[in-house]
């Protein structure tokens, strides 16, 4: 139920991925979103696709799992790729009512498609290998510069990995709430809108006052341990650059490198064929239509 | 009478944090019984129990309540909800109502009972548990742990099931609280004849209580049956890090240096009674 979503989940394993300096996976990440709108051509697609497969296969993290996680947004890939079908002007191949179908529109979707659907699994591919610490740790770190012009940093950090950290916690207690008021007779499934939405009081009612009650706890505890924000605070295990990192980063300015010049060089030669294909089809669109 | 069928149960199949609960549980639970359910933590107790009322599913086997599979298409799992009350773990934790009679009255308002009779039910399983009058329109939050417990215990007797399944019900309480809950439920069991399960992580309680005891071991039943026969395992039972009650050591103690007891006592009158035959002859 509430569990099948796996976005923003760690997945626990020992691989390159998994350890490296989390501020190099999260660069990296932007990275890759920005390239996504680097190239015009398939060729880019093939480029990014084999990138994404690599890092796939070194994190260890198996397909299947990384797919599942993607269950929950099938509605927004399948809305993208049906609106840019229909809403693409160009040469159009079927027409009904409103509905137009152009060859454009086709290409737009399907590329738009492969557009999200990497976005996601690089970005899904980020938290699946890094803990939620090790990710504000990151950022802290990462922007720690932003101190200077009194950008609080350090408490956005802590406030994103409780935030994190609270996540799991919330479902399972929401699960169990459920649970126990099914147990009193509770009907989620049944009933009219109305009586739906009065079914769900026993459930957020206990869920608010235990969510105030773990974070009085846990600023409590806080306490109790004297913290005091950033002040003369150390760290453990401070973040250093290992010799993976480098060479992560090298891998990532290869990759652009790479992504551009083979979108501008073979790109245009691939793709010759399919406008060729294309404008010949457009010319026995319009011909079928004079007829 | 329930009936579990190599009930397995696995949380998070498919997943790197897999985990096999239940391994081929099989049980057969008589009407009017007092059972206890014992084991150390995380053994699957309280995913044991959740199998009863149909809360979770069985990743494999069969659960029968009456002869009837529960999980069948056209099987009410709402009514044997009603037929099957459970108490959660820290049941206090989930009151939402703004009075102590509403929550109460949430079970039989949800069993759509006419107004008299969920009062009668109400009114009567706050007296059960022992939560007088004066408290009955103050919120459920003002009250102290411990009363909390008691009116979130009423909420589930107030249905009036003829199996109680509790988890833990007096965790983290003071030991008149302790005794005061467990009375409370025996009286229950007395008056309505019902089958009673308890889980819980006090071999004294369960010694003194119930005819019945399930040991759990890593998600399977390690021992069944009187707490006499169990307990007889404690060696066994230690080494699954659980113990039996502290009479049952000093009775085994006194027979190893010497002196002849039928064998190993549960409670303490039991002992009692041993002892005072072995000087009176
Ligand atoms: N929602 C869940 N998701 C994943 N694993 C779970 C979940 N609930 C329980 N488990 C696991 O299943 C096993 C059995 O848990 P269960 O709660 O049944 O134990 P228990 O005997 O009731 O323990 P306790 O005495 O601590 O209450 C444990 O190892 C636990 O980690
Ligand atoms: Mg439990």
């Amino acid at each position: 139920m509430l569990r099948d979503i796996t976005i923003g989940q760690y997945y626990p394993a020992k691989s390159v991925i998994h350890r490296l300096d989390p501020r190099v996976k999260l660069f990296a990440t932007l990275i890759f979103i920005v390239s996504m709108f680097l190239f015009k051509t398939f060729v880019g697609y093939i480029v990014a696709g084999i990138a994404l497969i690599t890092v796939i296969k070194m994190s260890k993290v198996p397909f299947k799992f990384i797919v599942k996680g993607l269950k929950t947004i099938w509605m927004l890939l399948c809305f993208t790729l049906i609106f840019n079908v229909i809403l693409t002007d160009g040469t159009i191949l079927f027409e009904w009512k409103f509905i137009k179908i152009s060859i454009e529109g086709i290409r737009n979707a399907i590329f738009m498609g492969f557009r999200l659907f990497f976005l996601i699994i690089g970005s899904s591919l980020m938290t699946l290998t890094t803990t939620p610490n090790q990710l504000t740790d990151g950022m802290e770190t990462g922007l720690r510069g932003l101190k200077k012009i009194k950008i609080p940093v350090h408490e956005m950090a802590m406030m994103m990995s409780i935030a994190l950290r609270f996540i799991p916690i919330l479902m399972e207690e929401t699960d169990k709430i459920m649970k126990a008021q099914s147990a009193r007779g509770a009907d989620f499934e049944e009933g009219k809108l109305m009586e739906r939405i009065r079914a769900l009081v026993p459930i957020f009612v206990p869920l608010f006052i235990s969510a105030f009650r773990r974070a009085n706890d846990l600023a409590m505890a806080m306490e109790a341990r004297c913290y005091r924000g950033d002040n003369n605070r150390t760290r453990m295990n401070p973040l250093k650059y290992k010799k993976e990192d480098g060479l992560a980063y090298l891998s990532l300015v290869l990759y652009v490198a790479i992504l551009i010049v083979a979108d501008r060089t073979l790109g245009p030669i691939a793709e010759s064929p399919i406008t060729k294909l294309s404008t010949s089809l457009s010319a026995m669109v319009h011909i079928f239509n004079c007829l | 009478m329930l009936y579990l069928d190599n009930v397995n149960y696995i949380y998070q199949m498919g997943t790197a944090m897999e985990m096999h609960a239940l391994n081929n549980v099989s049980l057969e639970i008589p009407d009017g019984q007092f059972i206890g359910i014992i084991g150390h933590t995380g053994s699957g107790k309280s995913t044991l129990i959740q199998h009863f009322n149909g809360l979770v599913k069985p990743t494999s086997g069969t659960i029968y309540y009456n002869g009837r599979d529960i999980w069948d298409e056209d099987f009410s799992k709402k009514e044997l909800r009603t037929k099957v009350g459970l108490v959660f773990q820290y049941p206090e934790y989930q009151l939402f109502e703004t009075t102590v009679v509403k929550d109460v009255e949430f079970g039989p308002k949800n069993m759509k009972l006419d107004k008299l009779e969920c009062q009668l039910r109400t009114f009567g399983a706050l007296k059960t548990v022992g939560i007088g009058e004066e408290l009955y329109d103050a919120s459920p939050f003002e009250l102290s742990g411990g009363q909390k417990r008691r009116v979130a215990i009423a909420g589930v007797l107030a249905m009036q099931p003829d199996v109680l399944v509790l988890d833990e019900p007096t965790a983290g309480l003071d030991p008149r609280g302790r005794d005061e809950i467990l009375e409370a439920i025996f009286r229950i069991k007395q008056e309505r004849n019902i089958t009673v399960i308890l889980v819980s992580h006090s071999m004294e309680d369960v010694a003194r209580f119930v005819d019945r005891l399930i040991v759990m071991d890593h998600g399977s039943v390690r021992f069944d049956g009187t707490p006499k026969e169990v307990f007889a395992h404690y060696k066994e039972l230690e080494e699954i890090g659980l113990a039996a009650p502290e009479v049952t050591y000093l009775t085994a103690e006194l027979i190893e240096k010497g002196l002849p007891l039928p064998n190993v006592a549960t409670t303490v009158e039991e002992a009692k009674e041993m002892i005072m035959r072995f000087y009176k002859h």
